[in-house]
């Protein structure tokens, strides 16, 4: 039989060696994310699936569960606290939604829609960041990227490619790329990789496409994070158990 | 019956897509006017507020000197202040200017752009200075609320309008908050 912790009072299951928001999602309770994804190893970097177990935080996605434990997670202050996070976001990159291709594909707006943002309350800081098209299938709009580093561990661990890495630290760390330029052009990424696929954001989108789906149209448009992440994670677990 | 609440509206560095989603509640427009009365708008022309007013409708970013010296007199008069549109809270399509110098943006629309003859940048003293980056409107003024959307869609606007008008707290539900 499996033992079991309690999510804001709801008795969620769980097996050995599962995390917090592993478990969480596996029993239908959506906790935000970003830098999770059920295809990677936990990364923990985002701080959006940050939970209060004992009076502490915790990043879920990287906490083990473990038997009784009380986990606050769908509380005001934690999305208060979530959504701070994602207003930083927002104003130290350059997330221009009217003009993205990405809108209504993007995890970092659907997440922000969730968590009832309107509007981004600190000062916007407009970074100088550098944008490669060099590429002749893939672009890359760092003014997009939020530093997850789901590119760096897809590419690593899904593609076995190890294209892109992290360069710099904190507000200055950025996207690199392993090519003898410093650009896409002339790096093994490809259109078909999984790193381009996983992006959260429209950092890294393959091109031509942009457009195919309109806007209005989108998955986002037509159904909240939550229940397209929930649907999302079931069908991994289906396949990869 | 009650005095009617006045309300101005303006558009600062935006493209008035906020007030078109604004016209675009259509006949709700009749019932708003039952306890609402426009100030200064570009729906009547009016150039400047003419007394203290309840509410205050901001579409676009603030862009150059003329934008400051309006946001502000907006706010000096209006009890309530709104940011309309993406424009307003982020800085939105105008600010992508942001990635590069003014000059650099003034020589490629005034010098090397496609077509130009007579080549100049257009210095006449009564076009207002453009600031060297554009910005949104929470970084000049103390803004009450946010009405996001590009533009909020009519059925945002109206829901918006209708709770903060009843008193209440305007923020929107999850399935009407867009950003694009």
């Amino acid at each position: 039989m499996s033992q079991t912790f309690f999510l804001d009072g709801q008795e969620i299951p769980f097996e050995e060696g599962q995390t917090v928001l592993q478990a969480a999602m596996a029993a239908g309770r959506y906790i935000p994310h970003l830098c999770y994804r059920p295809q990677l190893e936990p990364h923990s970097s985002c701080r959006i699936c940050t939970v209060i177990i004992s009076g502490k935080p915790f990043s879920s996605c990287t906490q083990p569960a473990m038997k009784e434990q009380q986990v606050e997670c769908d509380t005001a202050e934690l999305n208060a606290l979530r959504r701070a996070v994602i207003q930083m976001m927002f104003v130290e990159g350059n997330h221009y939604c009217p003009s993205c291709e990405e809108s209504g594909s993007c995890r970092l707006q659907a997440s922000a829609y969730y968590l009832g943002m309107q509007d981004s309350h600190f000062p916007h800081q407009f970074p100088l960041r550098q944008r490669d098209s060099s590429h002749p299938d893939v672009n890359m709009d760092r003014d997009r990227c939020i530093r997850c580093e789901t590119c760096v561990r897809a590419s690593r661990d899904l593609d076995g490619k190890n294209v892109f890495g992290i360069l710099g630290r904190g507000l200055n760390s950025k996207i690199s790329v392993n090519s003898p330029s410093g650009l896409l052009e002339g790096s093994d990424v490809a259109a078909t990789d999984m790193a381009v696929a996983l992006c959260p954001t429209g950092c890294l989108t393959v091109k031509g496409v942009g457009f195919k789906v309109p806007i209005g149209l989108r998955i986002f448009d037509q159904a909240p994070i939550d229940v397209v992440e929930l649907l999302e994670f079931t069908k991994q677990e289906a396949v990869h158990g | 019956m009650a005095e009617k609440l006045k309300v101005a509206t303006c558009s600062l560095a935006g493209c008035f897509g906020c007030h078109m989603s604004l016209l675009d509640i259509d006949e709700r427009l009749l019932e708003l006017l039952e306890v609402v009365q426009f100030d200064r708008s570009p729906i009547n022309d009016l150039k400047h507020i003419s007394q203290p007013v309840d509410l205050g409708l901001i579409e676009g970013g603030v862009c150059n000197a003329e934008n400051v010296h309006t946001l502000r007199e907006f706010r000096s008069m209006c009890k309530i202040l709104v940011a309309v549109g993406e424009c307003g809270i982020t800085g939105g399509i105008p600010s992508m200017r942001n990635s590069f110098t003014l000059k650099e943006c003034l020589d490629e629309s005034y010098i090397r752009g496609m077509g130009v003859e007579f080549a100049h940048i257009p210095d006449d003293p009564e076009i207002p200075l453009l600031l060297n980056r554009v910005r949104p409107l929470h970084h000049i003024v103390k803004i009450d609320h946010f009405l996001p959307g590009c533009p909020p869609s009519a059925d945002a606007i109206w829901y918006f309008l209708t709770e903060l008008l009843a008193g209440r707290d305007p923020s929107l539900p999850r399935e009407l908050i867009r950003y694009d």
